[in-house]
């Protein structure tokens, strides 16, 4: 099947199981808000996803192909992304060599260059920044470098961990467009990790609730947010 | 006169420490470890060193082969060694030292192998460029050709990595792997590829260190001994995580010790050493260039 | 606990009488070893104490162990201590050494720590080329003289220099055992152990971390200082070539072979740190190997089977097992 494919899917943090029994899907091009609270076991799920920690069991594909028992360098060159929590970008490094770092693996280097240039369109500051050192960006602007990264390396499936995290409601709502923005016009599918649970839902086709490492329920994002119960227990507000 | 007389002698050793110190620092940038075993990869490339000389006659092609060999040990260290160890690593105070411990045996270990080969007796491993000091207007300086060399190779090794640390891709994937290793996997970058070829860097400056100062003392398995210590002391100078300041801590170590040399005597060079450096970590914890992580964290 | 620290005392004093009376059946070179095995069973001690219970490392407890036979040696010759005072005394200038490097070492974490521990076991020991009266290159001669005569009296026949070494270092690593575990029993124990699992948490319930570190490098230089003293009293002498980097690189063997945080491996460390030699040689004469071969082979072995440890069994052979029984007990 094409699109992302999560079934029953566990993951252990030592003797503490994180995620249990997990099963979503994301079809191609849609984006997928996974919500729940600090603890939920959101980011343990992204990172299994993503290689950087081994699952327990279960299964969880791309496209068909299984994402599981790879290295993560390996599965961005497959296309799939993450952007880690916590403005994953390398203080160390100035803006332009944290961009560079996204394409430095590629080929096509017309392509890097290409897909450069429209990171900078769609995100204007950090082309005002581009010798500046990555450490004096604000939270924002650090959240914009590490996205921008991701889309040199030209992603089909998009993790993002909590890009809201510290950041005013103003900045936010920035980021939240430019997502919004990207998966029409890339055709992107993302599977967003969020907190902020009405931003999220509010651009997402499909919205995943989880509590303490279990599904709590699944569905198109509208529904779920006109749940009242919903509302009321895991969407705080 | 005198005064520049030991600053020439400091500049040559200097040139020494800090291509040790550069060996350290790479490789504690990337790994978070140690590598006390340099001094003896560094022994076992210059014995390499020593052997195609004395097949070639020519200490200029030997030169090259012991950097290769410096480079091809040190990576087959990190691929195998320092890779087993961290596949196995899990947490608690055994897990911390473990690294450390695992590089003091492999120094024990090529010591002792290179003594098998080579035996514990003193080699002479000669370059053709004198050891003679360069005479000015009658006076014989304490800086030979030799020296010349030490400086020359120090600063050529020093422009190499300059420049592929600051202009190459690979160097910006040797820099960011090693300051975020996760998030340059993210990125895309093989960081336990680029990690060995940091290695490799780290291991041919200390083959260079090795090849260029043997032929103004002598080989045996033990000789670079000193020379690690100097080194690591001259790491910590300069911050232990900067290049440059790998560089300038040799060049600084390099010339106090000139100087207590001449002025206080040959006996006290050894503990000189320990002195500078607990001097050094009392006043300035960071060092010259360190980061700002401290060293209680570190 | 009063009853159990009698009882413990009691099964030290009947190890010890069992150990002395063995001296009699042993010839005149196991007697040399087994004093050396007990001089390695308080130097690896000393760096288990440290590493393993208080999370600090250190490369330089040969220079601690230097500073311990220097002084000893230097009380008795000049000052004609009594021989257990010179011991004492050797102990004491370490651990007044030890606590000043601890001072420094508390400021310092892994890398930093270990670095200036090595260059401090490469450069003391240069140090008695400095002072006159360390003797320079050559060292200083250090006898103690026979066993008194009483004590070769109740034995009965010849009481060779050797058994009295043993003796000597029998007793030495009995008392340091014994001083060890109830040390550990303590208040300071227990503060080490609360130190090295968790330090924010110890920090927080008001126990001061670097005092605990101080005193954990205290107690260990001067266990260190007293197993120097007694590697002089064998050798016969102290001198510069004695406490090598070597010297520092094996103690750390035998007590990662130990198993850094299990106290009794120290005897195992020490006797494989004295049986590898042994082997070495009987390998190498067997295999009419050269002289290159043979003085080699001891340092080859004991590097290998360090690397082998720390990859596979980092806690030492024996806390492997009780971890897993552990865990099956909770499971």
């Amino acid at each position: 099947m094409s699109g992302l494919l999560v079934k029953n899917f566990s993951v252990s943090h030592g003797a503490i199981a994180a995620v249990k029994d997990l099963s979503f899907t994301v079809g191609k091009g849609e984006l997928a808000a996974i919500i729940g609270s600090n603890g939920a076991g959101k980011t343990t799920l992204l990172r299994a996803l993503s290689g950087l920690i081994p699952h327990q069991s279960g299964e969880a594909s791309w496209n068909g192909n299984s994402l599981l028992g790879k290295k993560p360098e390996d599965l961005v060159r497959s296309g799939v992304v993450h952007v880690s929590e916590g403005k994953s970008v390398i203080p160390e490094l100035n803006v332009k060599e944290n961009l560079a770092l996204g394409g430095i693996w590629r080929k096509d280097k017309k392509d890097v260059a290409l897909a450069t240039e429209e990171v900078c369109e769609l995100f204007p500051r950090l082309r005002e920044r581009l010798l500046q050192s990555a450490d004096t960006l604000s939270g924002g602007e650090r959240q914009m470098l590490a996205i921008g990264r991701a889309l040199i390396a030209r992603p089909e499936l998009l993790l993002l961990d909590e890009p809201s995290l510290g950041l005013a409601p103003l900045i936010i709502e920035q980021i939240f467009d430019a997502i919004n923005q990207l998966r029409h016009k890339l055709g992107l599918t993302v599977v967003l990790v969020e907190q902020n649970a009405m931003s999220a839902l509010k651009i997402a086709d499909i919205g995943v609730i989880i509590n303490v490492g279990s599904l709590v329920t699944s569905g198109p994002s509208q529904e779920l947010l006109a749940d009242a119960n919903l509302r009321a227990a895991y969407l705080g507000y | 006169m005198l005064i520049l007389d030991t600053f020439l002698i400091g500049l040559s050793s200097g040139a020494i420490y800090a291509l040790m110190a550069l060996a350290l620092v790479l490789v504690w940038r990337s790994t978070r470890v140690v590598n006390f075993a340099q001094a003896g990869q560094a022994i076992l490339s210059t014995y390499i060193g020593y052997e195609v000389m004395n097949r070639t006659h020519n200490y200029w092609v030997s030169v090259p082969f012991a950097i290769v060999a410096g480079a091809a040990i040190a990576a087959f260290v990190d691929a195998v060694l320092m890779r087993a160890l961290e596949k196995r690593s899990h947490k608690g105070s055994v897990s911390e030292i473990a690294p450390v411990i695992a590089t003091l045996g492999l120094l024990g270990l090529i010591r002792s192998l290179t003594g098998m080969i080579w035996g514990n007796a003193y080699l002479q491993y000669t370059s053709p460029a004198s050891g003679k000091g360069y005479e000015i207007s009658h006076h014989t300086i304490p800086f030979s050709p030799q020296n010349l060399i030490i400086v020359i190779g120090a600063l050529v090794v020093m422009g190499v990595f300059a420049a592929v640390f600051k202009f190459t891709n690979l160097g910006l994937a040797l820099r960011a792997s090693s300051f975020q290793p996760e998030i340059s996997r993210l990125a895309g970058i093989r960081v336990d590829r680029i990690r060995t070829i940091g290695w490799a860097f780290a291991g041919a400056a200390g083959a260079v260190a090795g090849a260029l100062v043997t032929p103004t003392t002598y080989l045996s398995p033990n000789s670079l001994d000193l020379l690690l210590v100097s080194g690591f002391v001259a790491a910590v100078i300069g911050g232990l995580d900067s290049l440059i300041g790998a560089v300038l801590g040799g060049l600084i170590l390099g010339v106090g010790f000139a100087f207590i040399l001449q002025y206080i005597g040959t006996s006290v060079t050894f503990s000189a050493a320990f002195f500078i450096l607990i001097i050094v970590l009392f006043l300035r914890p960071r060092g010259i260039l360190g980061s700002k992580i401290g060293r209680r964290d570190a | 606990m009063r009853k159990s620290k009698s009882l413990s005392a009691l099964i030290f004093f009947a190890i010890g009488l069992f150990l002395l009376g063995l001296s009699n059946f042993v010839d005149e070179l196991r007697a040399y070893q087994g004093a050396q095995v007990g001089i390695y069973v308080i130097a690896i001690s000393s760096i288990i104490l440290l590493t393993g219970f208080s999370g600090q490392i250190s490369l330089g407890h040969g220079a601690l162990m230097a500073i311990g036979g220097y002084s000893a040696v230097l009380s008795y010759n000049h000052w004609h201590f009594p021989m257990l005072l010179a011991f004492t005394f050797g102990a004491a200038v370490a651990a007044l050494a030890g606590f000043i490097l601890g001072m420094a070492a508390a400021r310092l974490s892994g890398p930093y720590l270990a670095g200036t521990t090595l260059a401090l076991a490469v450069g003391l020991p240069s140090l008695a080329n400095q002072f006159h009266i360390l003797g320079g290159e050559q060292g200083l001669s250090f006898d103690i003289g026979e066993a008194p005569k009483w004590i070769a009296d109740k034995t009965g026949g010849d009481f060779t220099q050797y058994k009295w070494f043993f003796w000597i270092s029998v007793t030495c690593t009995l008392f340091t055992m014994w001083f060890i575990k109830n040390l550990l029993q303590s208040r300071f124990g227990r503060t080490w152990r609360a130190v090295r699992g968790n330090p924010s948490a110890a920090a927080l319930s008001g126990i001061n971390i670097g005092r605990s570190k101080v005193l954990a490098f205290t107690v260990s230089s001067a266990l260190a200082g007293l197993a120097g003293a007694l590697l002089a009293m064998i050798l016969g002498l102290v001198a510069p070539m004695a406490f090598t980097l070597t010297l520092s690189f094996t103690l750390v063997t035998g007590a990662v072979l130990a198993g850094v945080s299990n106290l009794g491996g120290s005897i195992i460390g020490a006797l494989v740190l004295v049986v590898i030699p042994e082997i070495t040689d009987a390998v190498a004469t067997h295999l009419g190997g050269s002289e290159k071969i043979s003085a080699n082979l001891p340092g080859l072995i004991t590097s290998v089977l360090l690397i082998l440890t720390v990859i596979f069994a980092p806690n030492g052979p024996q806390l492997h097992k009780r971890n897993k029984s552990g865990k099956a007990k909770t499971q």
